[in-house]
């Protein structure tokens, strides 16, 4: 167990050390104060602790390395992520998990607006509430919410699903309520039990694609 | 006027372009979408002319006093700047808009030529890193593609803000580009149409790019250069933030520079000239002390070595061709004359870039047309385009006596309208009025 306290180590000292180390090392990091770009670019099956709040781009682009955040994120937490585990145990601001191709994100508490905008495959679970114009564009993956969803949900999605437990204020444009399949079923059960959320799969409804902005049709013109 | 019947006179407000618009925008019910660049006619630098030297200056002597070409991209923050023999790079197109024969051309082309390539949307294809000696890799709004393994693979990071074609738009890739290889790749279904983002999904604003900046550097250990790519509108504030954003070279494309595909109004009616972009960025950079210290690379209707000559004169670091370099690979070529006509065009006009069906093998998919293109033929076809731009430069930068075609300066220059003058700074020929200088 290595301890790096960021009131002695600079931001370019942490993320030299962690994309250093070889697999299976576990690190602590303290006095974080909202510092940005911590923990990035990892490639290496590590385990990360943090303790405090972070800045932006909390474990941007995480390949393999499991970081576990004890406070709450900035902006574009786990951003591009490729692989790996990130859980945040306070809330996380806009576009938590952005763009992000694979892994998974826990966010226990709440996610601000835009949480996996132009998600890629990565899965998103979050404990809480998340934002409006979540998962805009989002085109692979699962986003999993546990409370409620702002305005314009899944806008121009396109093959993510949504799972919400809670209330969804509105929907975007293109994003429609799916039938629950067993299938789907099977898929959140594991993504709640990974994130260790433990609620009834039947407690949420599936959100996807209408697929009807697929190809420009001028018909369509007024949903945009 | 119509040659075979002088009575017939053409409406100068509705010539038969603009009618041929209204009946297709009447028939489709959508806008023109297309390839290419501007097409109308804008002050550009061709209305300038340099001043060889004479009594007052001496020139060098051509093939026997040198004049050198080597530019350095990128030393302030990057452990590793990019090193190259000429200062014209090739600008960002990607694979899925271009074919990857194209791309793998691109990459032999700039490398045989001491040059450096740029990805685009979409990602980074083996074959271009595998034949690109120094790669650029576009950070887009999209993300598509986008990889951290191949973010460290580069050899420089641009992200991109704008470009010339479409500032403040994003990119399409119609569902008929979208091949299984393309699919994959941006991780979307294939055929359908594909919409690039217009601006980045996790950061708004200049303090918000430091940060990201700070980020990507993180990623990679401090040893890329960093670019930052807008399309040319607020020329002098963009560049002034993009600096103070931490950028390590700013590149700035005028109205000029192609597209892959989008609307013909934003192509059109969008963004400025790189005449005067270009003259607006340097004085950014002279206002903060950052000329030369913060690279400028210049793009946007470049042609000819006139045009590099007179980029650098006004204070470039570099330019950036695109257009140009896929018409050197073979698009346009008359070649393929009798196939542009089939599909309703002909070699020197074809814009639909976006149909998938190029002649050339060049913006396609199609595997039996992209076949048409050789990569190593495109290659040195594009080498000696560029060695000639290079000779062309030297040619001129001798003439005005430099040793270095960085010595050029907007002192070797005046302008042959007074539109040319105003935009780029330079005294009208044969006056020494600067339209708009010292309020007058």
């Amino acid at each position: 167990m290595t301890t790096i306290d960021l009131k002695k180590n600079t931001i370019r000292e942490l993320n030299e050390k962690l994309q250093g180390s070889s697999p299976g090392k576990k690190f602590i990091v303290n006095n974080t104060v909202g510092k940005h770009a911590l923990s990035v670019g990892l490639t290496k099956e590590i385990d990360v602790e943090i303790n405090g709040h972070v800045g932006y781009y909390c474990a941007g682009m995480n390949q393999e390395a499991s970081i576990k955040i004890n406070g709450n994120a900035g902006p574009g937490l786990a951003e591009n992520m490729m692989s790996g585990e990130v859980r945040v145990t306070g809330n996380a601001s806009q576009y938590a998990g952005a763009t992000a191709h694979g892994g998974l994100l826990i966010i226990e508490g709440d996610a601000s607006s835009r949480c996996g905008i132009s998600m890629k495959g990565m899965n998103i679970v979050v404990g809480g509430n998340i934002g409006h114009m979540s998962a805009f564009m989002a085109q692979s993956g699962n986003l999993v919410v546990c409370g409620d969803a702002g305005d314009a949900m899944g806008d121009s999605i396109y093959e993510t699903k949504i799972f919400v437990r809670g209330k969804v204020k509105s929907l975007g444009t293109d994003c429609v309520e799916k039938e629950m399949k067993k299938e789907h079923k099977d898929e959140l059960g594991k993504l709640l039990e990974m994130a260790k959320m433990n609620y009834s799969v039947d407690e949420f409804r599936r959100y996807g694609s209408a697929r009807k902005l697929y190809n420009f049709d001028i018909d369509q013109v007024d949903d945009y | 006027m119509s040659k075979d019947n002088p009575t017939l006179i053409e409406s100068a407000t509705f010539p038969r372009h603009v009618i041929a618009e209204i009946q297709r925008a009447a028939k489709t019910g959508i806008y023109d979408i297309r390839g290419f660049g501007a097409k109308r006619e804008i002050p550009t630098f061709d209305d300038l002319v340099f001043l060889g030297a004479s009594t007052s200056r001496y020139p060098l002597e051509g093939y026997r006093e040198k004049c050198t070409t080597e530019v350095i991209l990128g030393n302030r923050f990057a452990k590793k700047p990019i090193h190259l023999k000429t200062p014209i790079t090739i600008a960002g197109m990607s694979f899925g808009s271009l074919s990857a024969q194209a791309k793998e051309s691109l990459g032999r082309g700039a490398t045989l030529a001491g040059t450096s390539t740029t990805t685009g949307d979409g990602g980074m294809t083996s074959e271009e890193r595998g034949h690109s000696k120094t790669l650029v890799y576009q950070y887009l709004p999209s993300r598509y593609g986008m990889n951290p393994d191949d973010l460290r693979r580069a050899d420089a990071i641009e992200i991109v803000l704008g470009q010339g074609a479409k500032p403040g738009g994003g990119g399409m890739l119609l569902g008929q580009k979208i091949s299984p290889r393309v699919a994959q790749m941006r991780n979307l279904p294939e055929g359908i149409d594909q919409r690039s983002a217009c601006r980045h999904p996790d950061w708004t604003g200049p303090d918000d790019l430091e940060i990201k900046i700070q980020e990507l550097r993180e990623i990679t250990n401090w040893e890329k250069p960093i670019y930052v790519k807008v399309g040319a509108t607020r020329v002098f504030y963009d560049v002034t933030l993009a600096v103070k954003a931490g950028a390590d070279v700013v590149v700035v494309d005028g109205m000029q520079g192609g597209t892959a595909a989008t609307q013909d109004v934003f192509i059109e009616h969008v963004g400025i000239p790189t005449l005067p972009a270009v003259r607006m960025a340097v004085e950014a950079l002279h206002e903060m002390d950052m000329h030369r210290k913060v690279q400028l690379i210049v793009s946007g209707g470049i042609r000819s070595g006139a045009d590099v000559a007179k980029a650098l004169a006004l204070g470039a670091d570099a330019v950036a061709i695109g257009t140009a370099a896929l018409i050197a690979l073979g698009d346009q070529s008359p070649e393929f004359d009798e196939d542009y006509k089939a599909i309703g065009s002909a070699a020197g006009f074809w814009d639909d870039y976006q149909q998938g069906n190029d002649p050339a093998g060049i913006t396609t998919q199609d595997p039996d047309l992209a076949k048409r293109l050789d990569p190593k033929l495109g290659g040195r076809r594009l080498a000696n385009y560029l060695n000639v731009l290079t000779l062309e430069l030297q040619t001129l930068a001798r003439a005005c006596g430099k040793s270095h075609v960085h010595n050029l300066e907007p002192e070797d220059m005046v302008a042959l309208t007074m539109e040319a003058a105003a935009m780029a700074g330079v005294p009208l020929a044969g006056t020494e009025w600067i339209p708009g200088k010292n309020g007058v």
